[in-house]
C-alpha cells in the first residue's frame, strides 16, 4: 500500500490540469480616492476608520500624556518587553513587565496592555505586530480588555498591499482591525467577544 | 452525540420540508438580505473591484496547475520552522491523525477554531468516538454545537437561528458543558456575547490542545492563515501547547504577496467589512521554535485530500477548488434564500455546495446527484463570487453528468422524443399546429404531470396553450398585432 503523501500527489499528477497564464494585477497598490504621497490625508484616513470601529484615536506628539489618557480607568497595565519607558512616564498605575513571562491568569487578570506595532493600514483601520521590540507575545495583547496601541506616522500605509511587502512572515503575525466584534446573532455587530473590548491608538508623527 | 448529515434526504424533499418552516425562512431571509447589503456597499468602495477578482482567480488558477510543487513547498517550509506535516487522502485518515496526535497528549477536552474542513470531515464525532470532547468556541459554532444542530451556512453557521432560539438554548446548555449561562438572561445580542465570552473563556484558559483550519497556506514561505472575528482563534492559536491546523490541499496560494488581494476580498465579500477584526498568520513554530513563550510548543499541519483530487479532475468543475468560503453565493441565492442551508444535506450549502459536493463525492448517492438540480441557474452567483467561479456552466455540465449516467431516465427519453421530431422541420411544424388545435380542448386548465414530471407542475402553473402557434400568427399578420 502507498503511504498517503505518495497517493495525493499521485492524483494531483493523473488530474493533468493544464498550465495557468500569469494572474493579472491591475488591482491598485494604495488606497483608492487619495494620493499616497499626501501623508495628511492618509492619517487622517486611518484615524477615521479607526473610530468607525468604535476605537478611540489620540494624536499627540509624544506618547506619555496621550498614553496615561487612553489608560485612564486601568488600575495595571502589561508592559512587553522593549517597550520605551517614557511611554509610561506620565502614567501612576501598575506597571506589569512581562519578563519573566506572566502567567496566563496575570495576563487575563490585567486591566490593560500597552504595545508598539510594526506596521499599520490606513484604508482598514488595521494595526499589524509581529512580537518584535515592544510589541509583546501574542497572549499578552489578546488577555486583557483594554489595548492600548501606539503608532508612528511613518508606520502607516495607505493599502494593504504596501504593509504585506514591509513585514516578516517568519515571525507569528496578528493583524487588528478593530476591537473583536461578531455579527453571529442576526447579523447585529456586537462588539468585544473573546478579544479586548476596547481598543485605543496612539498616533505619533 | 454529534449530528451528521449522513442519510440525508435528496434535495427536493429536505426543501419541502426546510419551506415549510415559516420562523427559519425569516430568520434565513432578514441573515441573508442584512449581509448582502453590507457587502454591495464594500464591494462598491474599490473601483478596482473587478480587477481584484481577476486577480484572485488567475491565482487560484495557478494554484490548481502547480498544486503538486506548492504542497512540497509547504512541507519544506514547515518542517524547517519546526512543524510536522500529515497527509490524510481522505475523511477517515484525518479524523485517525488527529485523533493520535490529540491522545498522545493524554488531554481529553480540546478547542477548536471554526473550521468547514473540520465540519466536513466530522471530526468533532470522530474525537467524541475516542473519548475526546473538542468545544467549538465561534459564537456561532458554540450555537450550533450546544443546541446539537447542523450548520446552515460556511460564514455564519447558525444563521438559521434568531436571539430568542440562542437564548433558549445557551440557558438550556451551556451549564452541562461548563460555566452555565448567567442568571436572567435576556435575549440582547451584546448579551448572549457576553454569556459567550464567560463560558469560553474558562475553556480557552485551561486548553492545553488546539484544532484549527486555516483561510490560506502560502506556498512560498509555508505560512498559515486564519481570518475570525472574534478573538476566538487568537485564542485557540495562541494559548495551546499544542495546535494541530487541519488544512485542505487547496488553500495554497503561491507567494506572500498573493494575500494582498485575498485578504482585501474575503471581509468585504464575507461580512461587509474591509478587514476583518483579527487575522492571524504563523509559520511552524516561528523564528524561536517555540522556546520564547510566544504561542505553541508543537505544531502539526494536516492536509486533507478527501475528494479534491476527484474535484481537480474535472475539467469544468475544478474551478470550484477556487472557493474561499466567503458565502456570498448563499447570500445572494433566491433558492438558498427560501431553503436555508439544511436542506443542502452538507456543511456546503448555498451555490458552491450544490457543485461542490458533487464534484467532492461524486454522483452516485442521489442526494449528492440531486443538488446540481437545486438552482434556478439565475446565475446572482456568478456576479458576487470573488474568485470567479462560474457556478451556472458547473452546475450545467453536472447535470449533464447526472443525465449520462442515467439518472433520469423519463427525462432523457422525453427529450429524446423531442429531438427527434425538432430535427425534422415537417414535423415539428405539424406537431406545433396540432397541440394549438386540440390542446385547449384536451387539457385542463390544470394540469399535473403524470409520473416524475409532476415534481415540475406541483409548484407551477402551466400557461393556456394559445390556439394559434406563433409562427402561424407571424405568417398571417407579419407581426402587426392591431
Amino acid at each position: 500500500m502507498t503511504d498517503a503523501r505518495t497517493e495525493i500527489l499521485r492524483r494531483i499528477r493523473a488530474a493533468a490540469v493544464p498550465p495557468a497564464v500569469a494572474p493579472p494585477r491591475h488591482y491598485l497598490r494604495h488606497a483608492p480616492g487619495l494620493d499616497e504621497t499626501d501623508r495628511p490625508t492618509v492619517l487622517a484616513l486611518f484615524a477615521e476608520r479607526l473610530t468607525e470601529y468604535g476605537a478611540t484615536v489620540l494624536r499627540a506628539d509624544t506618547a506619555a500624556a496621550a498614553v496615561a489618557q487612553a489608560l485612564d480607568g486601568a488600575r495595571s497595565v502589561v508592559a512587553p518587553v522593549g517597550l520605551p519607558d517614557e511611554w509610561t512616564a506620565d502614567w501612576s498605575g501598575e506597571v506589569l513587565v512581562d519578563r519573566p513571562l506572566l502567567e496566563t491568569a496575570r495576563l487575563d487578570a490585567a486591566d490593560a496592555v500597552l504595545t508598539a506595532c510594526t506596521a499599520a493600514v490606513a484604508e482598514s483601520g488595521t494595526l499589524i505586530l509581529d512580537g518584535g521590540p515592544g510589541q509583546g507575545r501574542r497572549a499578552a495583547t489578546l488577555l486583557p480588555d483594554l489595548h492600548v496601541c501606539v503608532v508612528r506616522a511613518s508606520q502607516v500605509h495607505s493599502a494593504l498591499p504596501g504593509a504585506l511587502a514591509v513585514l516578516d512572515p517568519g515571525r507569528p503575525l496578528t493583524f487588528i482591525s478593530g476591537p473583536s466584534a461578531t455579527a453571529d446573532i442576526e447579523m447585529i455587530r456586537v462588539k468585544g467577544v473573546h478579544g479586548p473590548r476596547r481598543l485605543a491608538v496612539v498616533l505619533l508623527p | 452525540m454529534t449530528r451528521s448529515f449522513l442519510g440525508w434526504p435528496a434535495f427536493p424533499e429536505a426543501a419541502e420540508r426546510e419551506v415549510g418552516n415559516r420562523q427559519l425562512r425569516e430568520n434565513v431571509r432578514r441573515a441573508t438580505h442584512t449581509i448582502r447589503g453590507k457587502r454591495a456597499v464594500l464591494a462598491a468602495e474599490r473601483p478596482d473591484w473587478e480587477a481584484l477578482r481577476d486577480a484572485a482567480a488567475g491565482i487560484k488558477d495557478q494554484v490548481l496547475a502547480n498544486l503538486e510543487s506548492h504542497l512540497l513547498q509547504v512541507e519544506e517550509k514547515v518542517t524547517a520552522a519546526g512543524g510536522t506535516v500529515h497527509w490524510a487522502r481522505d475523511a477517515a485518515e484525518a479524523n485517525r491523525i488527529v485523533t493520535d496526535l490529540v491522545r498522545a497528549t493524554g488531554e481529553r477536552e480540546i478547542v477548536k477554531v471554526k473550521s468547514m474542513l473540520t465540519e466536513e470531515i466530522g471530526l468533532d464525532a470522530a474525537l467524541e468516538a475516542a473519548g475526546i470532547n473538542a468545544r467549538e468556541t465561534d459564537l456561532a459554532a458554540t450555537i450550533v454545537q450546544l443546541g446539537d444542530d447542523l450548520p446552515s451556512h460556511v460564514v455564519v453557521p447558525a444563521l438559521h437561528r434568531n436571539r430568542t432560539e440562542i437564548r433558549d438554548i445557551f440557558v438550556r446548555e451551556m451549564g452541562r458543558h461548563g460555566r452555565p449561562a448567567p442568571e436572567g438572561l435576556t435575549d440582547e445580542p451584546a448579551e448572549l456575547a457576553e454569556a459567550a465570552r464567560l463560558h469560553l473563556r474558562e475553556k480557552f484558559l485551561g486548553a492545553k490542545v488546539a484544532v484549527s483550519g486555516a483561510n490560506f497556506l502560502v506556498a512560498e514561505t509555508g505560512t498559515l492563515v486564519v481570518v475570525e472575528s472574534e478573538g476566538n482563534g487568537r485564542m485557540c492559536l495562541t494559548l495551546a501547547d499544542t495546535l494541530i491546523s487541519v488544512v485542505g490541499i487547496e488553500k495554497t496560494v503561491p507567494s506572500w504577496q498573493d494575500l494582498e488581494v485575498f485578504l482585501q476580498l474575503l471581509a468585504r465579500n464575507a461580512t461587509g467589512e474591509r478587514m476583518a477584526p483579527y487575522t492571524s498568520t504563523w509559520t511552524g513554530l516561528g523564528p524561536s521554535k517555540g522556546a520564547d513563550g510566544d504561542g505553541p510548543q508543537t505544531f502539526h499541519l494536516v492536509l486533507v485530500d478527501n475528494g479534491r483530487t476527484r474535484a481537480l479532475a474535472d475539467p469544468t468543475g475544478r474551478q470550484a477548488l477556487r472557493c474561499i468560503r466567503c458565502g456570498a453565493c448563499m447570500n445572494i441565492c433566491p433558492v438558498y434564500e427560501r431553503t436555508g442551508g439544511h436542506a443542502y444535506g452538507s456543511v456546503y450549502p448555498g451555490p458552491i455546495g450544490a457543485i461542490l459536493n458533487p464534484l467532492l463525492k461524486g454522483l452516485d448517492d442521489p442526494q449528492t446527484a440531486s443538488l446540481p438540480y437545486a438552482s434556478t441557474l439565475c446565475g446572482a452567483c456568478n456576479e458576487v463570487c470573488p474568485v470567479r467561479i462560474r457556478f451556472t456552466d458547473v452546475l450545467l455540465d453536472l447535470r449533464a453528468q447526472v443525465a449520462d449516467g442515467g439518472k433520469h431516465p423519463v427525462e432523457r427519453a422525453a427529450l429524446g422524443a423531442v429531438g427527434g421530431v425538432m430535427e425534422h422541420q415537417a414535423a415539428w411544424k405539424a406537431a406545433v399546429k396540432s397541440i394549438g388545435l386540440v390542446g385547449p380542448l384536451l387539457l385542463p386548465r390544470k394540469i399535473r404531470l403524470p409520473g416524475p414530471l409532476g415534481g415540475w407542475t406541483d409548484s407551477r402553473t402551466v400557461p393556456a396553450i394559445p390556439r394559434e402557434s406563433f409562427r402561424t400568427w407571424w405568417k398571417r399578420t407579419e407581426g402587426d398585432a392591431k
